[in-house]
């Protein structure tokens, strides 16, 4: 009797649920808050149109805040619907503790590589639990008004590098490179990851660190250093106190000529700058080299385990791991580059130079981010702080590289 | 007229709404924390109790205590840069304040107190912009005094960062030991200069000798009220230069290192047990400041009745 009350109760709640169908109304938790009007004019309005009766709401948190406000949401169960994922084990970690629910299900899946998934996947790659949405890109972008002016070709190699930083210099009408250490973070992902994989020549050097072949003092790990070491005297007077934004700022204002970049800066700068931009891939110690770039799987969008909405949840998933989103998502958002199988025409010169890297460089993703980072020392937060010293001088290379290796000796087994 | 006084109940229900207030936001999340930082988690990621490992592994591993000693070298620093500076201007800003001779009394007042309340983001943001070597206004000024030279990017370099950001910490707060300060030297009676003026003890003199031995308990409470904050400060340092507390951890105080453990930071995971673990050092630390304050100082302090 009891049960069958329970179940009428049930019935009539779900009945009542399907006739305020056109009521759902999707919530996002992301980190990307400078992507909150593209989202709202260009994205969601297209799913709306095509998804009648389901509502999204894009509400994203400052980046550096992220993990820590999207752990206490989801543990006091107050977070959204949608989760931007971030790559490999913050995620995982979300996954593990039953927040994120398991998407290998989804249709939409079949459109990504393994590779592509790699990020989101338990380690035996038994199941995915964010949808791939894109990668981005490190390299260099320069100011090609000054190039032209100071007539500097393009760098491909080192010493062609150092010889047009050099060059620019001498000139003195534009800071060399624009570049600081007061936030650490840039020194580590634009600095030591963008270089780096020349170095230890991409997916094969990162494996082999995993599995501990290679250590972090040997020379592929410590040369990047070397060359971050003299990157120092072509940055910008006071670099030690200057922030990302303003690095962005001396660049987008035309008073430096090249700027670490990633991707992702492409569509801020295309408003910001007046000049014409050119960008070209991290220089090879010499002509003809093998080149490697940091192609970094960076973002993915997962769904709240405990979500009400879980059928609405999953139409938006498997409408952002369709090829209509991923044209969407790397047009809105040039320097975005989509994860999907299905190629996507890009009409931003700067971001079709970034991808057309992909074709002549081996791509890799950024060194410390995959189970490297999971003990105490955190390796992708040492090597924060070990960047921003090399570049400003208060430790060696080679003191930086084996406070690293260290560091991870003391916790990660293949390593000891 | 012996019979047992009834009950006082007033008494019950007017201290009700802040005791019951104040155990469940402050005394109820206090024993919390000590509790959370007895357990932690096994190889199996259950919660288990642990006694005092969690302090063992903060003060034994090297790691951990050299992250704990720097943090705690560098918030002694900051205490003694908030000793040094912040209240020996603020009792020289409240005895030229209450000087009867100083014009606009009350506009000086306004404008050196009016930092304290800014919020600290906003406090961060304007002196990060002022001391920019880029943008900043403080190399230009620098200049046109020709000391140019002089000029360095102090929150960038390790050995300058934590004292400038104490120095502006110092400017944001020097308006409240100037207003206790300033409140107490208002309270001195009349009689008592006076009779001190008629014995000759004028000027510094009886600054020293009158005014000062009756404004030390206000001086006292000054200084345990910035142990307390100091010690508990972090909103500063995390505005001006992150959870990393960068250059290289030189401004690392317990907060920051608190705050980077039990929430994590950018790929670190939180870890509640290692944070609580903290948090209940700086609980002790704090009580312990009080205590000597309350045992040794308060207690010799002599009260003036008038």
């Amino acid at each position: 009797m009891k049960s069958r009350l329970r179940l009428a109760i049930l019935t009539s709640t779900l009945l009542a649920g399907a006739a305020h169908a056109q009521d759902v109304t999707l919530t996002i938790e992301s980190w990307r808050n400078d992507d909150l009007t593209i989202w709202q004019q260009t994205i969601i309005p297209a799913f709306e149109a095509a998804n009648p009766g389901i509502k999204v709401v894009f509400a994203p948190t400052a980046p550096a805040e992220y993990n820590a406000v999207l752990n206490s949401k989801l543990d006091a169960g107050s977070a959204g619907d949608l989760i931007t994922c971030r790559p490999f084990d913050a995620s995982l970690e979300l996954y593990n503790k039953g927040h994120l629910a398991d998407l290998s299900g989804l249709a939409s899946m079949a459109n990504f590589s393994d590779v592509a998934k790699s990020a989101w996947q338990t380690d035996d790659g038994s199941a995915t639990f964010c949808v791939p949405m894109a990668s981005v890109i490190h390299g260099f972008i320069y100011n090609a008004d000054a190039f032209a002016e100071l007539g500097i070709e393009v760098p491909t190699t080192e010493a062609e590098f150092f010889a047009a930083l050099d060059k620019i210099k001498a000139d003195g009408t534009y800071i060399p490179m624009a570049m600081g250490t007061n936030d650490q973070w840039e020194a580590a992902t634009m600095g030591y990851n963008n270089i780096g994989p020349n170095y230890w020549k991409g997916e094969e050097g990162r494996k082999a660190l995993i599995a501990g072949e290679q250590k972090l003092t040997d020379e592929p790990w410590v040369a990047p250093y070397r060359q971050l070491a003299k990157w120092k005297d072509y940055l910008g007077d006071g670099f030690e106190a200057q922030t990302y934004p303003d690095s962005q700022n001396l660049f987008t204002l035309g008073r430096a000529a090249i700027y670490p970049a990633g991707s992702w800066e492409i569509s801020g700068f295309n408003t910001q700058a007046a000049f014409k931009m050119g960008a070209f891939p991290p220089p090879v110690a010499a002509a003809g080299d093998t080149c490697y770039i940091s192609d970094h799987t960076d973002i993915a969008l997962g769904m709240n385990a405990k979500s009400a909405n879980a059928d609405a949840a999953k139409t938006f998933l498997e409408w952002v791991g369709s090829p209509e989103f991923a044209t969407l998502y790397a047009n809105a958002l040039p320097g975005f580059f989509s994860l999907n199988s299905t190629p996507v025409e890009m009409a931003d010169p700067l971001a079709q130079e970034f991808v057309g890297w992909r074709a002549k460089c081996q791509s890799t993703i950024r060194s410390t981010y995959q189970i490297l980072s999971r003990g105490t020392p955190n390796l992708e937060n040492e090597t924060w702080n070990a960047s921003a010293n090399v570049i400003r001088g208060t430790e060696t290379p080679e003191d930086a590289a084996k406070r690293l290796q260290d560091g991870l000796a003391s916790w990660y087994e293949p390593q000891k | 007229m012996t019979g047992r006084r009834a009950f006082r109940w007033h008494i019950v229900v007017f201290l009700a709404p802040a005791v019951l207030v104040y155990t469940a936001i402050m005394i109820i999340p206090l024993f919390g924390t000590l509790n959370l930082s007895l357990f932690n988690l096994d190889a199996t990621r259950e919660r288990v109790f642990v006694g005092l490992e969690n302090f063992r592994t903060l003060f034994g591993d090297p790691r951990w205590s050299h992250s704990f000693w720097n943090a705690l070298a560098n918030n002694a620093w900051f205490f003694v840069v908030h000793m040094l500076v912040q209240n020996p201007i603020g009792i020289l800003l409240a005895a030229l304040l209450s000087s009867p001779r100083l014009r606009m009394a009350a506009f000086y007042r306004t404008a050196i107190f009016i930092p304290t309340i800014l919020s600290f983001v906003i406090v961060g943001f304007v002196w990060k912009l002022i001391l920019s070597p880029i943008w900043g206004i403080a190399p230009g000024i620098l200049d046109m005094v020709g000391l140019k030279a002089l000029f360095a990017p102090w929150l960038g370099k390790e050995e300058y960062a934590l004292t400038t950001l104490a120095l502006v910490s110092v400017w944001q707060f020097v308006g409240i030991p100037m207003m206790l300060i300033y409140a107490a030297m208002l309270s001195i009676p009349d009689e008592v200069i006076e009779a001190a003026e008629m014995d000759g003890v004028t000027g510094w003199s009886q600054f020293w000798k009158i005014k000062l031995p009756l404004i030390l308990p206000s001086i006292g409470i000054i200084s345990i009220l910035t142990f307390v904050g100091n010690f508990n400060a972090f909103d500063l340092i995390y505005v001006a230069q992150g959870a990393l507390a960068g250059p290289n951890f030189a401004t690392d105080i317990l907060g920051t290192f608190l705050y980077r453990t039990f929430f994590g930071f950018q790929l670190q995971l939180g870890d509640p047990h290692m944070g609580a673990t903290i948090a209940s050092v700086m609980f002790l630390i704090i009580l312990l400041g009080v205590c000597v304050y309350l045992f040794l100082v308060q207690t010799r302090l002599r009260r003036y009745q008038f």
